[in-house]
């Protein structure tokens, strides 16, 4: 516990030092969400009903982008070899870089929705439900991110292989989110879509941390 | 396959040095002896036990410092020697009287990567005066050190040795000083 308090630290610390590590994936965001409105046209009806694809979508590229980077600095200075090598410390160095990516990349879009709201035409409902779809959504993005990140660290090109690997474990996320904004739009309940999505999130959490720590291991050995 | 039929045994207060020309599989063989490889065949025994049962405890009792240096470069020395501290369950300390000790004073505030090769391995081996672990597990400490680095690291490995730890590392030079039980491992280079 001593030890995850200090890494995360640790990661914030690097955060706040390396600014484009998460503000880059931050503006992408905003940006392929003004572009959109610009491309199809700014006809509102269409723009409310696009809205919650649209808007996961380029959540999900958006969090993808900031994962590449995520392991590469402690696996090519040697830092990921010798916790491995320590065995105790690995854990909550995997817990403190999944929180590290959620409270760079995740919190943001969650801050950022009801400028997304604005773009789009929202109303308050659909706006209520698309902040509560990204609070439970992105961590889930975050721990997927990450599990990629850890399996192509060794790997020279490992961008492009870590979306082809991660984009279609998104799918569930992406069905179950983009359907609750729909039915807050059209004003019905929307607590099924989020209890499905909590469950989502519960599952990735007791079950990823240990995947990633294993995929570790492996990128070391 | 870089060797076979070898057999070595490490008791408290050994150094070994393993030897070879470049490589003939030394670094091979210190990531299999701290657990990060595994050997085609062969047994890894700690205290008398596989290594398979003893995992935790001998990890727990193991300072491993790789070929890189295991130094973020944007992090500061005492950002860094913190990491460690904290990675190895360690309690805090004055940390600085430490660096300033390996003459590292008044650089612990700047990022590392501001520092020289030397200096960040000076860093990174900071952690030797921290940690309890008493098997260290060395890919050549020495380089890129000055002379009086060297000596100082060397005066600590005697120090470990006396203490009843034990040492294993990969080194080119020759070590100077008279260590009690000092053994060396060569081994042949064969492609």
């Amino acid at each position: 516990m001593v030890s995850f308090v200090v890494f995360l630290q640790r990661e914030l610390t690097l955060l706040a030092r390396q600014k484009s590590d998460w503000l880059n994936p931050v503006l992408f965001f905003i940006i392929v969400l003004t572009l959109f409105p610009l491309g199809v046209g700014p006809e509102p009806n269409m723009l409310r009903i696009m809205a919650p694809g649209i808007v996961w979508i380029a959540a999900l590229l958006s969090v993808l982008l900031a994962a590449e980077r995520l392991f590469k600095d402690d696996y090519r200075n040697g830092v990921i070899e010798q916790l491995v090598a320590s065995q105790q410390a690995l854990m909550p160095f995997v817990l403190a870089k999944i929180s590290g990516n959620w409270l760079s990349t995740g919190l943001p879009l969650v801050l950022l929705s009801p400028l997304v709201a604005l773009l789009f035409n929202m109303e308050s409902a659909s706006l209520t439900a698309m902040a509560l779809t990204l609070l439970l959504g992105t961590p889930v993005l975050s721990l997927l991110s990450v599990l990629g990140a850890a399996i192509t660290v060794s790997a020279d090109k490992g961008g492009i292989l870590l979306a082809l690997l991660i984009l279609p474990l998104y799918i569930p996320l992406l069905i179950f989110a983009s359907a609750a904004i729909e039915a807050a739009s059209i004003g019905l309940g929307y607590q099924g879509q989020l209890a499905i999505l909590l469950a989502i999130m519960l599952f990735a959490l007791a079950l990823v941390p240990m995947a990633v720590c294993s995929a570790l291991k492996i990128n070391v050995s | 396959m870089l060797f076979e039929q070898l057999s070595l045994q490490l008791h408290p207060g050994q150094l070994l040095q393993i030897k070879g020309k470049n490589g003939a599989g030394k670094s091979s063989l210190l990531r299999i002896l701290a657990g990060l490889a595994r050997a085609d065949e062969g047994e890894l025994y700690y205290q008398g036990q596989a290594i398979a049962q003893s995992r935790v405890d001998y990890a727990t009792n193991l300072c491993f410092i790789g070929h890189q240096s295991g130094i973020h470069e944007q992090l500061t020395a005492l950002e860094n020697l913190r990491f460690w501290r904290a990675a190895c369950d360690l309690t805090p300390a004055d940390d600085l009287a430490l660096l300033a000790s390996l003459g590292l004073a008044g650089l612990e505030d700047i990022p590392c990567r501001m520092l020289s090769a030397g200096q960040q391995r000076r860093v990174s081996l900071a952690r030797l005066w921290t940690t309890k672990a008493q098997i260290w597990i060395l890919d050549e400490p020495f380089t890129a050190l000055d002379q009086s680095a060297i000596a100082t690291l060397q005066q600590h490995f005697v120090t470990h040795l006396e203490q009843g730890g034990a040492i294993i590392l990969t080194t080119h030079q020759p070590l100077s000083l008279q260590y009690a039980q000092l053994f060396a491992l060569e081994i042949h280079y064969r492609w």
